[in-house]
């Protein structure tokens, strides 16, 4: 007898765009992790300014040619990759799981703690979010018990942004899963299994959570895309990515104001993060094919 | 007759926008070991609501639901749980969608940790068997299995842990006419294999007449006749229980009066007095102003009724 998890790989092995997508990203992974050895290798320092090399076509030594401060742009695509896909990826998942354990409680429970969950998410909603974000990015780490080495760091940096996007970002995936479990917990197959005697986690977990999958996926991978871009703005209000580090979303910012001097220096981040949104998207449908016996393979 | 499950005053409100809903107003009953008790009424009647709190889906407002002679509180049902199984109405609704089917059977056994993961599967393959599906049929979804495949996948489900009872939500009525007559054959082969106890809740009073050894008639949440089966169709004593005899259309008989007219009243309001007095063919006075008790007429036959029929009382 196969489980229930080799009959949804093997689905998901049945769809086509889906198993694109997962070497597209892959590929990616590969093409973000290649700035490692090719760094060690030519030498080539991807923050250092260099004001006699701006604007450089391609060439051997820089396959994609220097941007506005005479960087390469391929060896910064690489890094600035490592970052938007981590943030990505890293901020989806601990904001979503965050929207998904609130919603999933608030909807089975229901009650006075769905009360309580919810006014605390409308809540979240209503806090404006600029003035937020600045307060976030305000956060003096030493403070909360870091230690200042911890503090001043680049990981540091890059687990603000992550911590941010993700606090700022579960509230409407919490929405979206109490409405889709207040409906399932109403089903007979539920109340079967309360009265087989399974408890409310065994049920959240057996039930509510696949039935539910459909719309988390949606929701999940739509969230990819905007927080890569989101990133980016983060970065424009002076934290999350400070420059020099790259990132897809701060190197797309930039190119904003060269790009009639300089299209390529806005295609090249821009392109990735499109591939990238579209993997994401195309895995997406993938997974709820997997999640759902009554869908038919989209090919 | 020792009494296997036994509802003992229950009450069942609901507090909804428009009022108190009346679902189950002090109703006694007691299912004995491996006997078929049918709950009979029209829908509104409150018999799946008095099903899902013999069940322990639903909390009686006020009184007790007891098993083999001990009553349940939450730490009481979660002991209970394997003994009572339901299997619902709607086919369609009670099977996961999203799960095999093979997992959907050995679900209790999983929930209550019977057995190994080897032994559970072996179970669920012994049960498919039981229930007249191929073994293959673990691996596939619910959605592919017609109604009447599903039913029976809901039945194998209440099955798995071996139970004492089983509470069968009108386990035909979503089902086709031709489909209908195989589940019940399949019930009563597997009541009578298993010796477990069945509380079949049905308006169909054919099937009951097939299955039940005792029949108790609900009425806008009131128990209203309680009797073994052939005392309650031959000597029917309430006129409630009468008029539902009457209504069922049998071949070679003419339609005759004495089915009921109008609607069972609203039970946010229930009447005053015997809460059927308004439709009753035999009201009179006394039964706008008092509400009748439940006594038996003959031994084993109750009877709610200021003036119930056949002269007795």
């Amino acid at each position: 007898m196969t489980g229930i998890w080799i009959t949804r790989w093997r689905r998901l092995r049945g769809h086509r765009a889906a198993m694109l997508s997962l070497i597209m990203l892959g590929l990616l992974i590969v093409f973000v992790l290649a700035a490692f050895p090719i760094e060690a290798l030519t030498g080539i320092d991807p923050d250092e300014a260099d004001l006699l090399s701006r604007f450089d076509p391609p060439s051997w030594a820089h396959p994609l040619g220097m941007d506005e401060a005479g960087r390469d742009v391929l060896l910064r695509l690489m890094i600035g990759g490592q970052i938007s896909l981590l943030v990505g990826v890293l901020a989806t998942i601990i904001g979503g799981g965050i929207g998904v354990c609130l919603g999933v409680m608030a909807g089975y429970f229901g009650g006075r703690l769905d009360g309580v969950l919810m006014r605390f998410t409308d809540g979240m909603i209503a806090l404006p979010l600029l003035p937020l974000l600045i307060v976030l990015g305000a956060v003096d780490l030493t403070k909360l018990g870091f230690s200042a080495e911890f503090s001043h760091s680049g990981a540091a940096g890059f687990w603000r942004i992550v911590v941010i996007i993700a606090l700022v970002d579960w509230t409407s995936i919490a929405r979206l899963v109490r409405a889709s479990a207040l409906q399932i917990r109403e089903r007979d197959y539920v109340r079967a299994a309360r009265a087989a005697g399974a408890g409310p986690f065994d049920i959240i977990r057996t039930h509510i959570l696949p039935n539910i999958a459909t719309p988390i996926i949606v929701s999940f991978t739509l969230t990819v895309g905007r927080v890569i871009l989101f990133e980016s703005v983060l970065s424009f209000l002076g934290f999350g990515v400070v420059p020099p580090t790259p990132s897809w979303g701060n190197m797309l910012n930039n190119a904003q104001e060269l790009v009639t001097s300089a299209p390529w220096l806005a295609v090249w981040p821009g392109a990735l993060i499109f591939l990238t949104v579209m993997a994401v998207n195309f895995l997406g449908d993938g997974l709820q094919h997997a999640f759902d016996p009554r869908s038919e393979a989209g090919e | 007759m020792t009494a296997l499950l036994e509802a003992i005053d229950v009450s069942v409100h609901f507090a909804t926008r428009a009022g108190k809903v009346r679902a189950v107003e002090g109703v006694s009953l007691a299912v004995a070991a491996g006997e078929v008790l049918a709950l009979v009424g029209e829908s509104g009647s409150g018999k799946s609501t008095l099903g899902f709190t013999l069940a322990g889906l639903q909390s009686p407002t006020s009184g007790a639901v007891a098993y083999a002679g001990r009553g349940l509180d939450r730490a009481g049902w979660r002991s209970v749980r394997r003994d009572i199984q339901i299997v619902f109405q709607d086919p369609f609704g009670a099977l996961d969608p999203r799960m095999l089917v093979g997992d959907i059977i050995g679900e209790p056994l999983r929930v209550q940790q019977i057995g190994t993961a080897a032994e559970r599967r072996a179970r669920v393959m012994q049960l498919l068997d039981q229930v007249g599906l191929p073994a293959e049929s673990a691996q596939r979804f619910a959605h592919e299995f017609s109604g009447g495949q599903r039913q029976r996948i809901a039945i194998a489900r209440a099955l798995a842990p071996r139970p004492k009872l089983i509470v069968a939500d009108e386990p035909l009525s979503a089902l086709d006419v031709s489909v209908q007559s195989q589940i019940l054959n399949l019930l009563a082969d597997i009541r009578a294999a298993e010796g477990l106890a069945l509380l079949f809740i049905s308006h169909d009073l054919a099937v009951v007449h097939h299955l039940a050894d005792r029949v108790a008639v609900l009425y806008l949440g009131h128990l209203v006749e309680l009797a073994s089966r052939d005392e309650l169709f031959e000597r029917t004593a309430h006129p409630y229980t009468a008029s539902l005899l009457a209504a069922v259309p049998r071949l070679g008989r003419k339609r005759t009066r004495g089915g009921l007219s109008g609607e069972m009243p609203s039970p946010l309001a229930p009447p005053s007095g015997c809460v059927f007095h308004p439709r009753c063919p035999k009201a009179q006075d006394l039964c706008a102003e008092s509400a009748p008790l439940l006594r038996e007429v003959t031994s084993g036959h109750a009877v709610s009724c200021h003036f119930p029929l056949g002269g007795q009382g």
